[in-house]
């Protein structure tokens, strides 16, 4: 059932396309040598190119193109070996050099495509319309002076990649599960941090509303969203209001709007008719981008691999649930510490363990893969202590939390606090004897039929021996010693 | 002995490294003909004695030790658009008046390293807009040249490189940086009766060059012979990794090149350059250059390049397109000139209102325009089209001829209040020049004559991309057969 939004006319469906701002991973900026740290003191990341000084050239940043080139074979989408860059002229006290470096006509990337995995387990693919090189502007500070603004030049010239998608989205939950994608892709190819709080993963959403069957009517853009979550809510509140207009009579005029996250409704930002005109043209200082495609095929030949081809070879080759492998694969980091705890061990042993009870301590601590007190090497020795029988599964469980608290290795857990299951087949009979000795009547009720006791008897057994002996050997030799 | 300044740049190398002459004493003559006769030329902007006389010393002690380079102890103008470090460049506008850049361009670092001494910051037209040098926010330049019997008529010395032609003509310095965006380095050096070349686009970095225009702009140097704007070129060229547009390519000798004479050589002679009512001693001029290269063993062709007629309005739709964006960062935020303002619109406003002169408004005006929406197919696009057919025009000639020779202008210089309010009379002087920017080819011009007031007239040597080497070669032949001597009446020890 697709998604709509009942209207006083009826249900109606919502299209939305996003405009994705990436900042590209890289040392310095897409045409200067400047550092592009985050967070760094104000104005201390900025060459005179940035700073839009009298004679100031740009020189393309090879590794910027690379990190495009990556994301766009990562987006199953077409290399452009010959693209341009153009200028996008307005005046502004952050854009320096009264224009922004960009390609609007030729793009680097052509189209593509990407699929989603939706909560229902329905698959759908997304077309990628373009993506495209462009510097960022730099940050204007209002809030340091009462009447100056204060300008902040260290994101000028920073490199981003703005990918545009197809119309192809029709939820909320659809662009967000774009929005999540796109970004795990990025994170994967290591092309973008995708840190939204940030600022180096920005969302200009595009949404409009129609009724089943017709074609496009006029779409808004919510500028600069900064979460999936408000994208999600953007969407929904700004498809509200146009059904609200269409259905008072109105028209939706074509506009730039603003997402206000504490009372969840978006308002105008500037009207198509205060639309800027860009003046766009060539940038005579840049020579059209060529690139070999001989190159194009090394950075192929070197891309990790990617999180749906992760998926698949963990269901595949580990025998993964579909939900576990996606669970795994949501974060390259994540994937990459399974796949040491999972290495030359069972793969779905692992897979639990990392998901279930590994999970549940970094919950509990608040910590995550990144800053994880367990390391993925001791994780994986625990596992072979419960194989080699030396821990049962419930005394792993007990020594998993103590390495998440402490973040020793399990070894020293175990034999700094005696935690070794016991084995020994004459230690375990001789509790099993004593048990039976002060439960004589209880053994007799369960030699007379009463099979429920026999619980009763491993836990008696198992409190004996603090919760050490091997569950196996105490159930079988119980079962000999009862029968 | 002739004053130090009436020597060639080559003969004051020689008599620098055989230590005839102190280095010095040489940028002491210079300075001190610049206070004589700067008052009245204004062909400076900044001068710049303490500097000069520092770097003359250095140059003198490197003499002294025997390690000279090629331009050791050479005083020189620097065209006030190049950045200098610590020394203030205003592109002879109020926007940048008070602007002094913590960076040096890469032509002048070319020539501080080959030894060069700076004399000062040679005066435009404002960020380099003008054929006549009267768009200058530090006032005018006055030509060395008068015309027969009118000594009080003051003519301009053309533009946008004036300052820079009228240093080196009045002997001023002994070669000038320059820069060419239709015709500002051709056009001043033959108004005032030297030599100056506007290198293959990418020959010269643009780094550090307040830009006009970028894809047009190429800076090249001028000075009184063909073989001292080889010796300049040569130091100021070559490859630069900050200027995307610059060119990999070694840098020949282009000294040597003067020298190797036109024997075989085919001169291609372009009809269209042949204008309705062009003056006849435009005309005869040509054909005497004709007849010249002719006697010195190269033959003469007739080539078409039919496109030409379109070339004066593409350049002027294509280089005021750019200038509106590349002028977009005088805005009164960073640098340069600030008129505060009620908020940051009118902050722009007044800055820039008050900032840049009429004729930079003009052309800013004029690049918006031919951008904006609407408009882009018709101008832009359509000036870009030409701009490819004038190109082709040149590649199909190539297959003809090994050069090409043109008038540099349509007239001599003009008087300061002739054409001033015509501003379209004004772009008529680039004429022949535009068409070697459009097409990105190397371009000089040579004194070759006088017309009948005595004022000197320039040929215009056009060669293939990055042949530089043979523009020298028939610039120099035209030069030693037209054996100008004529001097200009203002000039140092007249």
């Amino acid at each position: 059932m697709s998604y709509t939004l009942e209207g006083a006319t009826g249900p109606w469906e919502v299209v939305i396309g996003l405009e994705v701002h990436a900042q590209i991973t890289s040392q310095a900026k897409l045409f200067s040598g400047a550092a592009t740290e985050f967070g760094a003191e104000p104005n201390s990341q900025v060459s005179f190119v940035d700073a839009g000084f009298p004679g100031m050239l740009p020189v393309i940043n090879g590794e910027c193109v690379a990190q495009a080139v990556r994301t766009g074979l990562g987006l199953n989408a077409k290399v452009n070996l010959w693209s341009r860059f153009d200028r996008k002229n307005y005046f502004y006290a952050d854009l320096p050099q009264g224009y922004q470096i960009s390609q609007f006509e030729f793009p680097v990337i052509g189209t593509g495509e990407i699929e989603i995995t939706l909560a229902d387990g329905s698959v759908k693919n997304i077309g990628i319309t373009r993506l495209h090189l462009e510097q960022d502007a730099g940050k204007s500070l209002h809030d340091q002076h009462p009447s100056k603004s204060y300008i902040d030049l260290n994101r000028s010239g920073v490199a981003l990649m703005e990918i545009v998608s197809e119309p192809d989205l029709r939820s909320p939950e659809e662009a967000g599960a774009y929005l999540t994608k796109l970004r795990q892709i990025l994170r994967y190819l290591g092309t973008c941090d995708g840190n939204m709080e940030q600022g180096s993963l920005r969302a200009d959403v595009n949404v409009s509303v129609r009724k089943a069957g017709e074609g496009f009517r006029t779409r808004c853009e919510v500028k600069n969203v900064n979460s999936i979550r408000y994208v999600m809510q953007a969407v929904e509140a700004e498809a509200r209001r146009q059904i609200e207009v269409w259905e008072e009579g109105g028209e939706v005029v074509q506009e730039t709007r603003l997402f206000d996250t504490s009372r969840g409704v978006t308002r105008s930002m500037r009207s198509k008719e205060d639309a800027h005109d860009y003046r766009y043209f060539p940038d005579p200082d840049l020579p059209p981008l060529v690139i070999e495609a001989a190159w194009v095929e090394q950075l192929k030949a070197a891309l990790p691999e990617l999180p749906d081809a992760r998926r698949a070879r963990y269901v595949g080759e580990y025998g993964l649930t579909p939900y576990d492998a996606h669970v795994l694969t949501l974060e390259k980091e994540t994937a990459a510490f399974y796949e040491t705890v999972a290495k030359g061990r069972d793969p779905k042993v692992a897979a639990n363990w990392v998901t279930g009870d590994f999970f549940a301590g970094l919950n509990r601590t608040g910590r995550s893969i990144a800053n994880s007190p367990v390391s993925a090497g001791d994780l994986g020795a625990l596992l072979d202590l419960l194989k080699d029988n030396t821990l049962s599964g419930k005394l792993a469980k007990e020594v998993l939390e103590v390495m998440v608290d402490t973040g020793r290795p399990p070894a020293e857990i175990v034999e700094q606090r005696g935690m070794r299951q016991v084995t020994d087949t004459g230690a375990i009979e001789a509790v099993i004897d004593d048990v039976m000795a002060r439960n004589a009547d209880k053994v007799a009720e369960y030699r007379g039929g009463k099979d429920k006791l026999f619980g009763f008897f491993v836990g008696q057994t198992m409190k004996a021996m603090q919760g050490k002996g091997n569950p196996t050997l105490v159930n079988d030799l119980l079962k000999r010693k009862l029968g | 002995m002739n004053a130090l300044t009436d020597l060639t740049l080559a003969e004051a190398r020689a008599a620098l490294v055989k230590r005839d002459v102190s280095a010095v004493e040489l940028t002491q003559s210079f300075l001190t003909a610049i206070e004589a006769l700067n008052p009245r030329l204004n062909a400076y902007i900044t001068v710049t004695p303490e500097q000069a006389l520092a770097q003359a010393h250095a140059a003198e002690a490197a003499l002294a030790r025997g390690e000279a380079r090629p331009l050791t102890g050479i005083p020189l103008a620097i065209k006030d658009l190049f950045c200098t470090a610590g020394i203030r460049t205003t592109a002879a506008s109020r926007i940048l008046g008070n602007f002094v850049p913590p960076y040096e361009s890469t032509v002048t670092a070319n020539l501080l390293r080959d030894g060069a001494v700076f004399l000062g910051k040679a005066n435009l037209d404002e960020f380099a807009m003008g054929s006549s040098n009267a768009n200058s926010a530090f006032g005018g330049v006055e030509n060395p040249w008068h015309r027969e019997g009118e000594p009080d008529t003051a003519l301009v010395p053309g533009g946008s490189s004036g300052g820079s032609a009228a240093a080196v003509a009045a002997r001023l310095a002994l070669g000038a940086t320059a820069t060419d965006t239709g015709g500002s380095i051709r056009q001043p050096a033959a108004f005032c009766g030297i030599a100056g070349i506007k290198p293959t686009y990418g020959r010269v970095s643009r780094f550090g060059i307040v830009a006009f225009a970028s894809s047009l702009d190429q800076a090249g140097p001028v000075a009184r012979t063909v073989e001292d704007c080889a010796i300049l070129l040569g130091s100021m060229a070559g490859f630069d990794a900050r200027d995307s547009t610059s060119a990999d390519l070694p840098v020949p000798d282009f000294a040597a090149a003067c020298a190797r004479g036109v024997k075989g050589l085919r001169i291609g002679i372009p009809k269209e350059y042949r204008l309705d009512g062009m003056a006849t001693e435009i005309e005869a001029l040509w054909q005497q250059g004709i007849a010249w290269l002719r006697d010195a063993g190269a033959t003469t062709v007739e080539i078409s390049l039919p496109h030409t007629k379109y070339a004066l309005p593409t350049y002027y739709i294509v280089a005021p397109a750019e200038a509106s964006s590349n002028l977009a960062r005088y805005d009164g935020v960073r640098f340069g000139l600030r008129e505060e303002g009620e908020d940051l619109k009118d902050l722009y406003e007044r800055t820039r209102r008050a900032g840049f002169g009429e004729e930079v408004r003009r052309r800013i005006l004029i690049g918006t325009y031919v951008l904006s929406a609407g408009y882009y197919d018709a101008y832009y696009l359509k000036a870009q089209r030409v701009r490819a057919l004038i190109k082709r025009d040149f590649d199909e000639a190539w297959g003809k001829v090994d050069a090409i020779l043109t008038p540099a202008t349509p007239s001599a210089a003009f008087g300061r209040d002739e054409k001033q309010n015509d501003p379209v009379a004004m772009y008529l002087n680039d004429v022949f020049t535009v068409t070697a920017n459009l097409a990105g080819i190397p371009g000089l011009s040579v004194p070759a004559g006088l017309d009948a007031k005595g004022l000197p007239l320039g040929l215009q040597v056009l060669g293939r991309p990055f042949d530089e080497e043979t523009v020298f070669a028939v610039g120099h032949a035209i030069e030693r057969a037209a054996r100008f001597t004529a001097t200009p009446s203002l000039r140092a020890a007249a």
